[in-house]
């Protein structure tokens, strides 16, 4: 399609968006190759504790302080934080995208009542409503993409309603209504899918955040105990980090790089995307 | 006469910060089959708002809106919905009206989906042949909106509005957004579209030339009111309503050299709709106002034959000829200002 092939045009013209999109899908990789690179329990004590990175030709990465091998544990991290972080990140594009466009639509009574519940989300510290998600239920990878979602969602609810308010009394929408379209119709084909871009953007940053937030509770003890993500590895070697910094350190840089490569992705399409910035 | 079409008291506020948008306040109309009747008045004077009011976009504070006989005022979206076959609209900005995301045949085809006509392939040879019927060629179904000239928006437009095939189109200043040149030919389209497929037009431009050209009658407006409503011909030789006048002298003539008539108005800019005139609406920039016209508000009432209203207290009919006349026809020197 030639729109699509414009918006590569666009989108590649911006190196730093080109490398972000490169870190994402090297890391996507990673994930990927993990199961065949490390087909045994990265939580097998396999290796001498404390082997430093590249002491040991067998543990490139080296290992932690139970002897677990730290490359294993980062590659099978990167499936995990991707898994939580892609999957928390659609469910809460879906509750906010609902949220928002019922409220913007309807305007009244129904978005008074879903705005002033969406402040009241909004108004507990993000973090702490996770914790107290996580601590109540059981702390499996559902219950922590469920937590994720119920603090994410509130800004894309906010986004999609304002598209949706300006959009609303365009003359494309009130041309709908002469048609005779249902409000379904009108939601679904019409304005929804020309208030996406900011939803896309959005998106990609919430992604980000949404590996960040599941890194912290893992640190803090939080995470799925039966699988291994970047926070838990950080969280593990806390204890030792003035003998052995690096079991720390290594997983940190591959939640620096993510979350960094996610930003770029997301400033890339904004910049791509966003037709008021397109003359530059 | 059986109207197609007809509106009775309409009124329209807008509740805004600083007060309430009186944008239609108390129109009648109606619309004969096959008729063109057109609509003119400044920007602001609620013209858009009745088109929106016409095809029910807004409901109307109160009024009555008839299609065809059937009661339309009250009804909900789902109600009105096989109704809206019949009645479609032309918007004035036709890029606005598209949705961006959509190919130009899809916008076309688009009335015929929400109404579940035909299959797809019935539905494809039909938007051939509306694209055939306004002068687009058939490879031009695949282009999207932002690739057409604004001539050939309109085009799309009036193809998407005719796809249903309804009995009334309204016009929302489709001509004002297009360049002079391509304005004669969706004018000329449309009045082909009209003898062809016998269908009615409200035609609304603020442009009186526009409008005089193709309305078989013409409904003056003034800040929500109709002042004056008569055929063509009778309005063009001889308009009644101090208004209208001033509309007709706005009107450059051609000629080099051809100077621009003084606006024989007392006041330029027209009077807020948020609190409008008392007495007539008019009386703050007529040059003939008299101490009447600030008091008490003119009826629309019908001078002559039925056919011609006009809502002005100095408007009389002498009763030799039946000709109406102005009662103070030298005031009409009296106080011109310049505008140019």
């Amino acid at each position: 399609m030639r729109n699509a092939l414009a918006f590569w045009r666009r989108f590649s013209r911006n190196r730093a968006a080109l490398l972000g999109l490169f870190i994402v899908l090297a890391i996507i990789a990673v994930a990927v190759a993990a199961p065949f690179l490390y087909p045994d329990d990265p939580m097998g004590m396999v290796a001498q504790p404390f082997l430093w990175p590249l002491q040991d030709p067998e543990f490139p990465f080296g290992s932690d302080s139970l002897g677990r091998d730290l490359g294993a544990q980062i590659f099978h991290g990167a499936h995990v934080s991707l898994l939580i972080g892609a999957t928390a990140t659609i469910a809460s594009v879906l509750i906010g995208v609902t949220v928002g466009s019922l409220a913007g639509y309807y305007g009244g009574w129904v978005d008074e009542a879903l705005m002033r519940f969406t402040e009241v989300v909004q108004t507990i510290p993000p973090f702490i409503l996770t914790i107290i998600v996580v601590a109540i239920f059981h702390s499996t990878i559902g219950t922590i993409v469920v937590a994720i979602s119920i603090v994410s969602w509130p800004s894309v609810a906010r986004l999609v309603r304002a598209e949706f308010l300006t959009l609303r009394e365009r003359e494309f929408v009130q041309a709908g209504i002469v048609m005779g379209m249902s409000d379904f119709r009108l939601i679904v084909t019409q304005i929804l899918p020309n208030s996406m871009t900011p939803v896309i953007i959005a998106a990609s940053l919430m992604m980000a955040s949404s590996i960040l937030i599941e890194a912290g509770l893992s640190f803090l003890g939080l995470g799925d105990p039966n699988v291994v993500s970047w926070g838990a590895i950080i969280g593990a070697g806390r204890e030792a980090i003035r003998e052995a910094w690096y079991i720390s350190a290594l997983p940190g840089i591959a939640i620096i790089a993510a979350v960094l490569g996610l930003n770029l992705v997301g400033e890339g399409l904004n910049d791509a995307l966003n037709p008021r910035l397109r003359r530059r | 006469m059986t109207a197609l079409f007809r509106m009775t008291d309409v009124v329209k506020h807008f509740r805004v910060e600083r007060g309430v948008v009186h944008a239609v306040d108390g129109v009648s109309l109606d619309v004969a089959p096959a008729e063109i009747l057109g609509l003119v008045g400044e920007s602001g004077c609620g013209k858009s708002t009745l088109a929106r009011l016409a095809v029910r976009i807004y409901a109307p504070n109160s009024g009555k809106i008839e299609l065809d006989g059937t009661d339309i005022t009250a009804m909900g979206r789902r109600e009105l919905r096989p109704h809206r076959t019949r009645m479609q609209m032309i918007f004035q900005d036709p890029f606005a009206s598209f949705n961006p995301r959509a190919t130009a045949g899809r916008i076309i085809e688009e009335p015929l989906i929400v109404h579940a006509r035909g299959d797809a392939k019935e539905r494809k040879d039909r938007v051939r042949w509306l694209m055939d019927k306004v002068g687009l060629p058939p490879e031009a179904a695949a282009r999207y909106p932002h690739e057409f000239s604004g001539g050939q928006r309109q085009r799309i437009g009036i193809a998407r509005a005719l796809a249903l095939s309804p009995s009334l189109i309204v016009c929302d200043e489709p001509v004002s957004a297009l360049d002079v040149s391509i304005r004669a030919q969706v004018i000329n389209l449309l009045m082909k579209l009209r003898a062809d497929l016998d269908v009615s037009y409200i035609f609304i431009s603020h442009d009186l030339s526009v409008v005089a050209h193709m309305a078989d009658r013409i409904a003056v407006m003034y800040l929500g009111k109709i002042v004056e409503l008569a055929d063509r011909q009778t309005l063009w030789r001889a308009p009644l309503h101090p208004y209208t006048r001033a509309l007709m002298s706005s009107i450059p003539t051609a000629g080099i050299g051809g100077k621009r008539a003084a606006l024989p108005l007392r006041n330029v800019d027209p009077p807020s709709p948020l609190a409008p005139p008392t007495g007539c609406r008019f009386h703050t920039r007529c040059p003939h106002a008299e101490a009447i016209c600030s008091a008490q508000e003119p009826p629309l009432r019908a001078i002559g034959s039925d056919a011609r209203k006009v809502a002005c207290h100095l408007v009389t009919e002498t009763a030799s000829d039946a000709l109406p006349v102005w009662s103070s026809e030298n005031a009409a020197t009296k106080r011109t200002i310049s505008t140019s």
